[in-house]
């Protein structure tokens, strides 16, 4: 279940990494702007995309709490499991 | 409420890169303004050579400047409002334009804008811009983050 939204999740934030990334450098620690280079438009879209691929509403804390992918991880299993 | 002329003057630009002359409507949803490309405008004697034709960057920028930034304004105004001391912040992180007809200097355009979202501070709308008969020059859409800056936020 944890691995299957792992891989969702990098699915998706793959979609917005920059050319000068590659698809490897996500892991769990990744912190999506500074190593990832994620702009924080695009980080709104992965945001955006984890609502529909998750059916879960996030809000602007949530956002701000969401540095790395381990914490993206912890929102979403937090927010499903209070489905 | 922000009046239309209100949002004008909380615009982050100045002459020689304002875009926005009227505004003629907005609301949660939309934006409607106008631009006149005056023909004295510096780009017009490098675009082209002999043949002033406005770029599609400033036209991207126009409609920008009316469809995103004065409607990312109307929605941030309890924000800007409260805290007056602070400026808010705004960045273009996206657009894409498709163009259709050429402006010549001296024509006046519309804009008309649609929010698509408006979430986590990013905007994101449908534009279009249109000549004085309504034919239209281009269409796309462009995305922005606004940021009303404070501590602690």
């Amino acid at each position: 279940m944890q691995e299957e939204r792992y891989q969702k999740l990098k699915e998706i934030v793959q979609t917005y990494l920059p050319d000068d990334v590659s698809a490897e450098a996500i892991q769990m620690e990744s912190n999506f702007t500074q190593e990832l280079n994620i702009n924080s438009a695009n980080l709104v879209d992965i945001v955006l995309d984890v609502e529909d691929a998750f059916d879960i509403m996030l809000e602007n804390e949530d956002m701000d709490g969401m540095q790395t992918v381990k914490d993206a991880l912890q929102i979403i299993d937090y927010k499903i499991a209070a489905k | 409420m922000m009046t239309p002329d209100e949002i004008i003057d909380n615009l982050p630009y100045a002459q020689p890169f304002l875009f926005v002359d009227e505004l003629i409507h907005v609301d949660e949803q939309s934006a409607e303004g106008t631009y006149v490309f005056e023909e004295d405008s510096s780009f017009y004697k490098g675009h082209f050579k002999d043949f002033p034709v406005t770029p599609g960057v400033i036209l991207t920028e126009c409609c920008a400047q009316i469809g995103l930034v004065c409607l990312g304004i109307y929605l941030l105004q309890k924000e800007i409002i409260e805290k007056q001391d602070k400026k808010p912040q705004i960045a273009l992180s996206s657009s894409e334009m498709e163009f259709y007809l050429p402006v010549f200097p001296n024509e006046k355009v519309k804009v008309v804008s649609e929010k698509i979202y408006f979430r986590f501070g990013k905007l994101k709308c449908k534009v279009k811009l249109f000549k004085a008969e309504g034919e239209l020059v281009c269409k796309g859409i462009v995305a922005g983050m606004f940021k009303q800056v404070s501590d602690g936020e």
